[in-house]
Order: structure tokens, then sequence, then C-alpha cells
């Protein structure tokens, strides 16, 4: 019976359990969670902390999903040892596992740069896990005043979260803009807008130069008292078990694309690896939970001798904020890069479609988001535009323009 | 498996079933005061553009992005129906993000709205393809189509 050793109990984790379970029923697994919880998708924490949903409902597989797959979950317990040679693994209650194949699916943990007095602060938090949900939902009160550092995906649906605590919050961020990852400035207007009608305070182009206690001196020279400081200024991939194990390791693990590491029977899946890019060819990290449930299926399916490939994948992203809701996804191309945007009004919004050598890179969508998928598919299928009347599902997406035997081979039969 | 498919040159684009699948998921006994007045939601949508018109809803995948993509674990697949745990889904949308088909949408309450064949609603079977005046939805086996 084969022995399987998976590293992380997040979304790759779990896909991996399932990967391996669709190819060898028999087969021993045992996961290893250095967290205390473990099957729950992580973009939900903010969630949890509004209120919209629970710890229950959280759960990304139901409460059985080891009993019904036959793992052994280990919580509360890291891997702090690979050894690729004699395929074991040392765990920090200082257990020895042997395995035949291993996953590591150790995510990425929050970046906290040095900054001058953060150790005065009292009530610092991290939003990267349920633990740190449940702290923050814990320490607030409708009257705290919070301070989060970071404008981009997490410290804005932070943000979100809070308010349903309270109003008083402020987010700061370097760039001139939120969102800058994702956004263009012109649609970061646009949530800068509605954050700031929504009372929550926007401070950009700036950061916190030292804390004293419960107040922030900005490098700006601005001052805020706040009694909840959040940090949520980035993420790095947990890449050091694989490192220290002698396996490549690049800004992520790096991986085949069956998912194996440069190291024997190792492979790696989510958020700690690096992938390729479909629109630019370039690898880097594509932290996305869509992208860490297909390398985790594809990682198990490997790992219990079934074939599986994954080829790579695009940023995209679809964010609700405060009822304001928009969709990204890809590259955007500008004239000087040798692309070209197409802008259209919609209801209640707008979109933004970016091309690039006869194809769609990319687009930024708010208002309107019905069928967005089409062109999501546009652009990682890499469909010549050439051959299509493009300007047509640019102004409405849908299947029309692809052609009758298009449709055919994806609507008459099975897909 | 059996699933919903559209023989497009049969289809009117009269959008009945449009009509028939809201009715459907209404869980109400009278269909005008089901529909009347009211915002309908149907899983099922009529491209056209004058010359072409065909209904789409979910493919119902064998391996569906939705249910990879899905953040809250609401999507699933039962016995090969994608169905979604509606009280789960937070609304995030991103199934709505990844469908290549447009065939997710989101749903009154903000939760992710698609089809799930009628099996867990009263009618056991898609309305879509009950109502269906000229017989241009069909719900059967097919094997994949090569081109």
């Amino acid at each position: 019976m084969k022995q399987y050793l998976i590293v992380g109990g997040g979304i790759a984790g779990i896909h991996c359990i399932e990967g391996i379970r669709s190819v060898d029923p028999n087969g021993q697994i045992t996961m290893v969670c250095a967290e205390a919880d473990s099957n729950y998708g992580r973009p939900l924490i903010s969630y949890y902390l509004e209120g919209t949903t629970d710890a229950v409902k959280m759960s990304y597989r139901g409460e059985d999903f080891y009993e019904r797959n036959g793992v052994i979950a280990l919580h509360g317990i890291s891997v702090t040892k690979l050894d690729p040679e004699s395929k074991t693994a040392v765990l920090s209650d200082g257990q020895l596992l042997s395995y035949d194949a291993a996953c590591v699916a150790t995510g990425s943990s929050p970046f906290v740069p040095p900054m001058a007095g953060l150790d005065t602060v009292e009530h610092s938090f991290s939003f990267m896990t349920l633990a740190d949900a449940r702290a923050l939902e814990q320490a607030v009160s409708p009257e705290s005043r919070v301070l989060i550092i970071g404008g981009g995906l997490i410290g804005l649906k932070c943000a979100e979260g809070l308010y349903a605590h309270t109003h008083n919050i402020t987010v700061v961020d370097l760039a001139p803009h939120v969102l800058s990852s994702i956004l263009q400035p012109e649609s970061a207007e646009v949530v800068e807008e509605h954050l700031r009608e929504k009372g929550i305070e926007l401070l950009l182009g700036d950061s916190a130069k030292e804390f004293q206690g419960n107040r922030a001196v900005m490098n700006s020279g601005a001052t805020i008292e706040f009694d909840l400081l959040v940090v949520a200024i980035g993420v790095r991939p947990n890449t050091g078990l694989v490192k220290e194990a002698g396996g490549e390791v690049g800004r992520g693990i790096v991986t085949d694309s069956r998912m194996q590491t440069s190291l024997p029977d190792i492979y790696a899946a989510g958020d700690c690896t690096e992938s390729r890019n479909i629109v630019t060819e370039a690898r880097g990290v594509l932290a996305i939970l869509p992208n860490a449930s297909m390398q985790g299926h594809v990682a198990g399916i490997n790992m219990a001798g079934g074939e599986a490939v994954y080829d790579g994948g695009i940023p995209m992203n679809s964010m609700g904020i405060l009822g304001l809701h928009l969709m990204t996804a890809g590259s955007y191309y500008g004239e000087e890069d040798g692309g070209r945007a197409y802008l259209y009004k919609t209801e209640g919004g707008f979109k933004k479609l970016f091309t690039k050598d006869g194809f769609l890179t990319g687009f930024i969508l708010m208002g309107d988001l019905s069928r967005t998928g089409i062109y999501t598919a546009m652009i990682r299928e890499r469909r010549p535009l050439d051959s299509i009347d493009f300007e047509t599902v640019f102004r409405n997406p849908s299947l029309i323009p692809f052609g009758r035997a298009f449709r055919r081979q994806n609507l008459g039969g099975e897909v | 498996m059996k699933r919903v498919y559209v023989n497009e040159q049969w289809c009117l684009g009269c959008h009945l079933c449009e009509y028939n699948c809201a009715f459907a998921n209404s869980g109400e006994a009278d269909m005008a005061f089901a529909l009347r007045g009211k915002t309908l939601y149907p899983k099922i949508h009529i491209e056209e553009d004058g010359k072409v018109c065909y209904a789409v809803s979910c493919r119902h995948c064998t391996d569906p992005l939705c249910v990879k993509s899905c953040i809250s674990g609401a999507l699933s697949i039962d016995d090969g129906t994608v169905c979604i745990d509606r009280d789960k889904c937070v609304g995030c949308l991103t199934c709505v993000l990844v469908c290549p088909y447009g065939a997710v949408a989101p749903g009154p309450d903000g939760a992710a709205s698609k089809c799930e064949l009628c099996l867990k609603n009263s009618c056991g079977a898609p309305a879509c393809v009950e109502g269906c005046p000229n017989g241009a939805i069909v719900y059967e086996e097919r094997e994949a189509v090569t081109v």
C-alpha cells in the first residue's frame, strides 16, 4: 500500500487528496497542517469576519472529509524537514514519517517588513488564516479605530469584514491607488470613491514611518491614532521545505507540468509554487484559489500513478467590496506595449478589454458582470481574434461569433 | 449521463425556456403569480443575433472550472450534476468569472445561480425541455463531439 504525505491543509492539499483518491482508493494518506484549522477556503475569512458565513458553512468539503477519504489529519503540527533520499519527513512533534510520494502545499505567509516601533503596538494582526479572523473578531468593537496597512486585495477584504463591526477604518497604501496590482488608476478611483462614500479613510502614496504604541507616524507627517492594527502588505510563498531539501526554488517552488518538484517523489501545489502565465509566458506565483485547486488535483493524480498535466494559468479575481463588484483577469497592455484597449459603458459600470498580437489578454469589469467567463476562456485558451467578429463579443459576451462548429463542439455534446 | 442540449436549428428564440425555468425554481404553484412583475433569474438563457438563436444552460462539465474555482466549496459534483449549495455560497462570483459558457449567473440574493437539471425542485426533470414548444431542447445522453 502506497503512503502519501501532504504538507498543508489548504485548498491545494484538499484537492491533492481528491486527486489521489480518484486513482488510488486504498493508499494511506497523511495530511500534516500547521494551522489548527484546515479544509476551508482562505478567501472566506473576510466573509467570516463580516458574518456572511460561519465556521460550519466554511467547511470546504464537509466535516467528514478526512474520514470519508481515509485520511490521517494532523493539525497544529508542521513538517520541519523533508529528506528525499530516505523519503522521510520530520514533524515538529518529533515524529518521523515515511512516504512514497509527498506534496508540499504550504501556501504563503504574511510579509511584514521591519517597521520601527511595530513591537510597541499592543493589538497587531495579520489577515491570512481563520485564526487571524477569529482574533480580529474577538478584538474589534463598534468603537474600535482600525488602521490597515495595505490597500490590496487582502487589506480591502479585511476592511470589508471589519466594516460589519466598526466604520472607523483607515487604509494606508504606499501606492497612489488601491488594488494597484489588479486595477488601473481610473478603475481604482471608482473603488476609492466608493470606499470613501462608505466612510473608510484612505491614505494613499503614504506609509508608516514609525509606530508609538497606538499611534502611527506616517512618512507624510500625518499621525493616526488606532486601537487595532492590521498589516496586509503582501505574502511570501513558503518554499523553505523544498529549498532546504535541495529542490529548485525561484520566486516559488519550481515544478514541471506534472507538479513534481526537482526532487524525486516530491510534488508541490498552490500558493507556494511558481506557474506559467499563459498570456505573458513568464513564470511567477499565481496565488489564486482556482490555481491551487487545479495544481493540487494534478499533483494528486500523478502522485498516485495517474497522468495529469497543469500547463499554466492567468491572474484573475472576482471581488466584491461593500457592494461594489469587480472582475479582472490577465494582462493589460497599452499602446506603448503594442496592445490596444477597448472601453465600453455597461449597465452600472464599464468594461475594458485589452488585446495584443491578435489575442484578448485581459480585462477589467465593473457593473454588469454577466457571462464574463466567456472572456476569461478567450484569454486562457488563447483564441485568435482574427477569425471572429470580436467586437461583437466585446460588446456582448456570447458564443454566437465563434460559429456553428464551435458551438456544436462546446454545446452539442459532453464537455 | 443525461444533460440538456439544444438543437440550434429548431430553436425559435421564444424565451419560453427562461420563463419555465424561473417558474420551476420559484417554488410557487401558479406561474403568473410566480413571474408577474418580478425580476427573473432563469438558469437558462437565449443567445441571439437576428440570424441565430439558441438556449444555453450549464453543461455539467466532466471537469468543471466553476467547481475548481469555488472559494467556499458551495459548488460540487453530485453524481455528475454540478450542484450549488446556495447557503454556503458567499456570492464572490468567481464561478461567473470562469464559466466558459456564461452559464452561471448572479442570483436574486447575491449567491450564484445555475441549472441543476430540475433534479432538486418539484419537476424532477428539466422544465425547459418539457416546455419547449418546438422540441429544440432535449434531455439525453451524448458523447463528446470531436471536430
